[in-house]
């Protein structure tokens, strides 16, 4: 940001702390950028003259006489179609040197749509995977995250789904990516051929944390330039979403307030809606899809971070590691996609619901089998069929490797009925029962 | 004179102004900045310190921004026209805001204010009237609106005069009425009041003594609703707490439906928009829509908003109440709201309870729990708020403050488990940790006793001593397994099982199972008790569970047939041939 004429320049900081700096300046709008001894920096609260900046790039070194420039605006990011192809830092700044973003800036972080005006979703997002597409499909303006230990393989998973999604544009908001990922991630879509699809904005680990808190609203404000003024359906994938809100608590703990649950600020719920709910189905044909990944430590959804995710996004997909397989599977236990109702058995064959629905039941007695196994009881008949059907369910449909059409994946969940149980045992509707049974 | 003020502090939403002047707690004020117009709610006043809490993003926010004060607290615009309608959390019209965006400061008219109405006068010149005795009526949609004495009069008056039947606007004047001292009082068909005081102009408010059916047999059959009664469903994400409202707003016994979507997601409020104008209501034949409210103010809407969206849903439901209608009012989630006023707590600096709430959250609850009942009202008539809230326990933990304060305030709990979620038995309400205050109450069961048939009470209890038999049963197979215990202890837990399947679980996504009138819950909840009350006698458990589950699937064929029909009656006659076989 270069300094305009006139532009007033402070040079007495009153307080220096890990993350803000708070000074005496006047006329200055909450929410403000500024430059604090060369970094940029946002207003955080004002109280009389004293102004409290938080500085994204950390303020070590920082000096009571470093030079603080107010910009007069809040942080935007120049929008055009431009933006195609490109890797921006978190500031929206070309990566990788490149000419700087033409077209007009517009404040990130912006207003909300009204939910009046917002279609139902209704457009199935096909992945191949039948964890996901069977069990819990997933819809075009839905928010969905993926629940993960940190060892699992959720960046490659979130990778071929939003390649084989056909989204028109793939928007990719990287906090706290090691490199190794980033530069996997490049070399997916690169070797897809996608590049021209995707745009990126990346704070990878050796950037400064607080950095992160811009990367979901300047992914976001991309995604709604798309959406919005070209029609066009846009997923988002936005890696690691716990590295944003330890990022917040950060922040929060700077600034004295009190924390919540797990250390969290008290307003993580409404901090973490405000990016989920960007997601949106528009009348114009447009969307805006959020595929998202939140890490937990030790699998604990219970967790104020996972927790409040989950009350805010459609569902949350779950992988876990088979120990019958030896694959990735996504749970269908834990997995939920809340709008597939919306589709499955509309958009996909009728029979899917009810499919569905079977199968995890019959999985879950599986699992009560097994339990009864592990502590030394007897197995019945119908335990020893229930345990060979998970083994084949997880092998053939659960399994993060399975790329199928949805189709074939009920005509798969067919034959392992009829392979392993009786019509009774299955307990789907008589008519159902009659026009797919694999005899 | 207005007081005015100009801004000194700004920290996120909360907003401290210099008041040249007198303010009130809870006034409302505007803030300028530049020329958006933004409202905001007076929460604490220090000196000549008023800190205000925006309803509104307070980006660009200047010190020396002028504020103006209102002279008055938060209120909802009360006058034909507010059904069918969607507002946001302060009563603006979402509907009339133009664009594609919410754009800041939008502020739009609750009512139409130039549309007519047909009136028809109920008062005569010389009646003895007060604050919400009946003037007059028109029709909106097809309920009779009452326009009634504004809530605001106190006193006691008597009619001047009575506009004739014929066409008005809202605004016009419908009749005058003199107080005590001599002086009119023009009254209008629109009036206002503040949102977080309780509206009670009513004589009595007795115990609820009828019950509201939902069509939920989880709920109807044995944890049942009292008209005027209060409940909550607290449960961990993805238990289906909202799939479960959304099954009761459509197909609950009442006059008004009052649907609060109070910082939850978008995508649920369209489905409502979407669905509610085609549904019909089962119990009128009218459109859904046409009995219906919504009040959105979606989690990333302003925080602020989302606690005056649950008194804002309450005043209007208060509002119908007194003209003696049933009313339902929902909220969806009461836990977004403790979380703003945690939010709120939290930059005003005060010493915070547990988990960070203020102090005094309990209070805040129980007090809003309060103002739900049935009312008598003047002219001796009945009118009834009931008022069901889901909460969202952190971590789907029940013993956090939000869900322990409902607790105390709520006669009914309808708690979702997470185990019952996990292996798809919706609606997940728990059998054994659920229950109801009024299945208590005499009154209640004197109700059912008339309703459904004598002793339907001793009937419900009964299944959910079998419920707990079958769970105590089940405990034991898990520990010494399915050979270490009596093929009786099977036979238990399949009767529970048989319960559990048939009466507990529902299909919310089943045009015909989604909703259950008492009469056919009645039908098959005595059909099922009848089986459960035989002593069959199994060779072993592996005949004991065959039988059961053969049993089971035909009674949910029977549950997904329509009722009364011929499916209905053929899987009725194979069931009681299925168990005649087994004896």
């Amino acid at each position: 940001m270069t300094t305009r004429a006139f532009q007033k320049i402070y040079t007495k900081i009153d307080n220096i702390t890990k993350a803000t700096v708070t000074l005496r300046a006047t006329g200055v709008g909450n929410d403000e950028l500024a430059t604090v001894g060369g970094r940029l920096a946002q207003v955080v609260k004002i109280m009389g003259d004293s102004v409290t900046l938080q500085v994204f790039a950390g303020t070590e070194g920082l000096a009571t006489n470093s030079e603080v420039i107010f910009h007069g605006e809040p942080p935007k990011l120049r929008v055009s179609d431009n933006l195609a192809g490109r890797f921006f830092n978190a500031y929206g700044e070309p990566l990788e040197g490149g000419e700087q973003l033409e077209g007009e800036a517009r404040e990130i972080g912006g207003p909300t749509v009204n939910p009046f005006r917002r279609l139902q979703p209704s457009e199935l997002i096909a992945t191949g995977i039948a964890g996901i597409d069977l069990n819990n499909t997933i819809v075009t303006g839905q928010k969905i995250p993926f629940f993960a230990d940190p060892d699992q393989p959720y960046n490659a998973v979130m990778a071929n789904v939003a390649l084989r999604a056909k989204a028109d544009k793939i928007i990719l908001g990287g906090m706290g990516l090691t490199n190794d990922d980033f530069l996997y991630f490049k070399q997916v879509f690169e070797n897809a051929g996608a590049l021209d699809r995707i745009v990126s904005f990346v704070n990878t680990t050796e950037n400064p944390p607080v950095e992160r808190l811009l990367v979901p609203d300047m992914a976001l404000t991309a995604a709604e330039y798309f959406a919005v003024d070209k029609g066009e359906k846009v997923l988002v994938l936005l890696t690691d979403m716990t590295l944003y809100a330890d990022a917040l608590a950060i922040v929060s703990n700077r600034m004295d307030q009190i924390p919540s649950k797990d250390s969290m600020p008290g307003s993580l719920y409404s901090d973490l809606a405000k990016i989920y709910e960007k997601a949106v189905q528009l009348p114009n044909g447009g969307s805006i899809t959020i595929i998202a990944v939140t890490t937990l430590s030790g699998g604990d959804i219970t967790h104020a971070i996972p927790d409040n995710t989950g009350y805010i996004t459609e569902g949350q997909l779950f992988l876990r590691n088979d120990s019958d397989t030896g694959k990735v599977i996504i749970d269908p236990f834990r997995s939920l996609s809340r709008l597939k109702q919306l589709v499955i058995g509309k958009k996909t064959r009728e029979d899917h619901p009810q499919v569905m629905n079977a199968c995890v039941r019959l999985y879950a007695d599986a699992a009560n089998a097994k339990t009864k196994l592990e502590n030394g009881f007897d197995l019945s008949d119908y335990d020893e069929r229930a345990l060979k059907f998970a083994k084949d369910y997880s092998e053939k449909l659960l399994a993060i490797d399975v790329n199928i059409e949805i189709t074939e994946m009920l005509d798969t969940a067919w034959a392992l009925f009829a392979e392993y149980f009786s019509k009774e045992e299955v307990a789907i509707k008589a008519e159902l029962i009659e026009k797919y049974w694999k005899a | 004179m207005k007081t005015v003020g100009k801004v000194s502090g700004i920290i996120s939403n909360i907003v401290i102004v210099k008041a040249e002047g007198a303010v009130g707690q809870n006034e409302i004020c505007y803030v300028y900045a530049g020329d958006t117009k933004m409202m905001a709610e007076v929460i604490k006043v220090t000196g000549d310190d008023a800190y205000v809490q925006v309803f509104d993003a307070t980006r660009g926010l200047k010190i020396g921004d002028k504020v103006e004060f209102e002279g008055h607290m938060l209120e909802a615009t009360l006058a034909p026209g507010l059904l069918s309608r969607n507002y946001d959390g302060l009563q603006n019209d979402l509907e009339k805001m133009d664009g594609l965006f919410i754009s800041r400061g939008s502020i739009t008219d609750p009512i139409d204010f130039e549309r007519t109405w047909e009136f028809k006068p109920l008062a005569k010149v010389g009646d003895k009237v007060s604050a919400a005795s009946w003037l007059g009526e028109v029709k909106e949609q097809w309920i009779t609106h009452k326009i009634m004495v504004p809530f605001v009069m106190t006193q006691s008056y008597t009619v001047k005069s009575v506009a004739a039947e014929g066409e008005y606007k809202v605004t016009d004047t419908i009749a005058v009425v003199t107080d005590s001292e001599g002086n009119d009082h023009n009254i209008t068909m629109v009036q206002k009041w503040p949102v977080k005081q309780a509206v009670r102009c009513y004589t009595d408010k007795p115990r609820p003594s009828r019950v509201m059916e939902t069509g939920v047999r989880a709920i109807d059959t044995f944890n049942p609703l009292a008209e005027g009664g209060t409940g909550f469903i607290p449960g961990p994400f993805g238990a289906g707490k909202t799939v479960l409202q959304h099954a009761i707003s459509k197909q609950a016994e009442a006059d008004v439906i009052i649907i609060v979507a109070c910082g939850e997601r978008a995508n649920e409020v369209v489905e409502i928009f979407k669905e509610f104008p085609e549904l019909i209501d089962p119990h009128t034949g009218h459109k859904l829509m046409e009995r219906t409210i919504i009040i959105c103010n979606t989690s990333n809407m302003p925080v602020a908003a989302r606690e005056a969206s649950v008194y804002t849903g309450m005043t209007i439901g208060e509002y119908y109440r007194s003209m003696g209608l049933k009313v339902l009012v929902m909220a969806d989630s009461t836990s977004r709201w403790a979380q703003a006023l945690r939010e709120m707590s939290n930059r005003l600096e005060e010493l915070p309870g547990q988990d960070a709430f203020p102090m005094d959250l309990s209070a805040v609850i129980s007090n809003f729990y309060s103002r739900a009942g049935l009312v008598k009202l003047t002219n001796g008539e009945t009118g009834s708020v009931t008022f069901l809230g889901t909460v969202s326990p952190a971590g789907g933990n029940l013993k956090e403050p939000v869900t322990e304060s409902t607790k105390k305030a709520a006669r009914c709990f309808y708690a979702l488990s997470q185990g019952r979620a996990d292996s798809k038995r919706y609606p997940a309400i728990d059998p054994l940790d659920s229950y109801s205050k009024y299945l208590e109450y005499p009154e209640v069961e004197a109700y059912l006793g008339e309703k459904i048939e004598k002793d339907w009470v001793k009937l419900v209890y009964r299944g959910k001593t079998l419920v707990q038999r079958g769970k105590e049963a089940n405990d034991q197979i898990n520990i010494l397994g399915d050979d270490g215990v009596p093929v009786e202890y099977h036979e238990r837990f399949w009767k529970s099982e048989l319960i559990d399947f048939v009466v507990l679980q529902q299909d919310a996504f089943d045009d015909i199972d989604a909703n259950c009138p008492m009469e056919r819950q009645q039908f098959m909840y005595k059909k099922v008790l009848s089986i459960c009350e035989h002593d069959f006698t199994f060779a072993d458990f592996e005949a004991c569970s065959k039988f059961f589950k053969g049993l089971i699937n035909l009674f949910r064929q029977m549950n997904y047939s329509e009722w009364q029909s011929e499916k209905f009656y053929d899987y009725d006659k194979q069931i009681d041939e299925y168990v005649a076989n087994a004896k």
